[in-house]
């Protein structure tokens, strides 16, 4: 990529032949997958397609029983989980969760709260925010530590279009804020792949991969998920391209969308 | 003299309550009380194993203790379902306890007093063995403090933090076995769980962070120490189960509490 002229390239994660098993299903085969500093990687699957092992794999969550995994030493990554379980016996506020593990001053805390759109929660329990507002805080506290890679696993499940678009648009504000190389996971194809820099397609092994639009005309890719989301690409990218806002878009392939993505 | 070994027992229960408080939070936060239970009935064994080869009680207890908890940690790592493995072991680790304690050949022991308790009988030695263990117990949670909340929350956030979530699991687990011998003496076997939970769970309704909640608790095990000793004198019981009789009123009462206060806004 052309932003990183100048410097010695060295991938921030580099997993070369990934195999991971799960009770004798195999989940993972043969996946190799390095991150570069600031691009934006989005990888797709359908469901049971290995997409959140793999997010696992990487931040060392799961050991795979074949090949590597290579962390950039000292990486900083923010992890934004698919959902987050808070035990109810567990009194937390929001901003103690910011907190943790390291203790941070009360001025950045608000700030991270600011920047992932969700300014003055801090005071409330995590169980009393909504389901956009948990996500946002996840986002929040991920951003903290100034991460150099922002991985989200699936963050806008269960929330509702215009929800996920907008916490999407968060999402790319905070990249070019920090910089930060992004892996995300996701199923909603029309929103994210417009924004990535490489899509790859994963199906327990890696199917294809490229720019948004070699994945998306790929065989391999339209097999998986139709062809449905071609004419939705093309949108997107005007979108992404002339940071116009993602709701209009919305409106008209919704339906279409979940059809290809399901 | 007599003061003498109330204050004893009174700093027995206060050490061990403060400890099992704290450590507690955990094990609610965790959902960890059936694990609790069977560390602490193997703790039964440990008695017996303890008299059969001569050693003291205590070593005995915090062998077996941490031998069960190691146990039930490597087999939580395997990611089956351990409910019933954890009902099988706590109840076999108990039934072959008492067995083994009648077994043991000369011995005329009080099982009562392992079972629920003897912080009458105290001795600055069990003092200085509670006090050691409890303070080690606060000063490990303290120090592991923020990697274990994160842990609790989820390990996959504590893996990309850095942190590993099974290291800080086996440490609560070495915890657990430590507190549980520290509390035999006081509580009894069949009652450290209670120990462990009720204060934690009496203090959930009064904290909106994890720390108070630890504060809260810790408080709330040391007063119904401290109640459960000056009731059990006046009504002449038995110590180790008036403490908790205490721990379960107040716990009744914060409920209440909480629920009136929901009523009041």
């Amino acid at each position: 990529m052309p932003r990183l002229s100048g410097r010695a390239r060295m991938s921030l994660i580099d997993a070369r032949h990934i195999d991971f098993a799960h009770g004798g299903q195999r989940v993972l085969q043969g996946v190799s997958l390095s991150l570069e500093p600031g691009e934006i990687v989005t990888i797709v699957g359908p469901n049971g397609s290995g997409k959140s092992t793999l997010l696992q794999v990487l931040i060392g969550a799961l050991k795979p029983q074949k090949g590597t995994v290579t962390r950039q030493s000292g990486l900083r990554i923010g992890y934004v989980p698919q959902k987050l379980h808070i035990d109810p016996t567990l009194p937390m506020t929001v901003t103690r969760f910011l907190n943790l593990p390291k203790a941070v001053g009360k001025a950045e805390a608000e700030a991270a709260l600011r920047t992932a759109g969700v300014a003055g929660v801090g005071h409330r329990q995590m169980s009393q925010l909504s389901g956009g507002q948990f996500q946002r805080v996840l986002l929040a506290r991920a951003i903290l530590g100034k991460p150099q890679v922002l991985m989200l696993d699936e963050a806008t499940q269960g929330l509702d279009q215009p929800g996920s678009a907008s916490f999407y648009r968060q999402i790319d504000a905070v990249r070019r804020d920090l910089g930060c190389a992004v892996l995300m996971v996701s199923h909603e194809l029309h929103v994210v792949m417009s924004a990535s820099d490489r899509v790859i397609c994963l199906n327990g092994h890696i199917c294809c991969e490229g720019t948004p639009e070699v994945v998306s005309a790929a065989p391999a890719y339209r097999e998986l998920f139709g062809t449905g989301t071609g004419g939705a690409l093309a949108l997107y990218r005007h979108d992404h391209d002339h940071g116009h806002d993602h709701d209009h878009a919305h409106g008209h392939d919704h339906p279409h969308h979940h059809e290809a993505a399901e | 003299m007599l003061d003498d070994f109330l204050v004893r027992a009174a700093l027995a229960g206060v050490g061990t309550a403060i400890a099992a408080g704290l450590l507690g939070c955990f094990v609610v936060w965790r959902r960890m009380a059936y694990f609790g239970d069977a560390t602490a009935h193997a703790a039964v064994l440990g008695v017996a194993l303890a008299l059969l080869f001569g050693t003291s009680i205590t070593l005995g207890v915090a062998v077996v203790a941490l031998a069960m908890a190691m146990l039930i940690h490597g087999l939580s790592g395997q990611g089956t379902s351990v409910d019933t493995m954890l009902g099988v072991l706590s109840h076999s680790a108990l039934a072959l306890g008492l067995v083994a304690v009648t077994l043991i050949p000369g011995q005329r022991i009080d099982l009562d007093a392992y079972l629920f308790g003897d912080v009458l009988s105290v001795t600055r030695m069990d003092l200085a063995v509670i006090w050691g263990g409890g303070v080690i117990v606060v000063a490990v949670l303290w120090w592991h403090w923020s990697a274990m909340l994160t842990a609790t929350l989820s390990p996959d956030l504590a893996y990309a933090a850095g942190i590993n979530p099974r290291r800080e699991q086996l440490v609560l687990t070495v915890l657990l076995a430590a507190v549980v011998a520290v509390a035999i003496k006081v509580v009894g076997a069949l009652l450290i769980t209670a120990l462990l939970i009720i204060p934690a769970a009496a203090a959930r309704n009064y904290a909106r962070t994890p720390e108070r909640m630890a504060f809260l608790s810790m408080g709330i095990g040391a007063l119904s120490a401290l109640a459960g000793l000056r009731l059990a004198v006046i009504f002449d019981t038995a110590v180790g189960p008036a403490i908790i009789c205490v721990a379960a009123t107040i716990f009744a009462l914060s409920i209440i509490g909480s629920k009136l206060r929901i009523l009041g806004t």
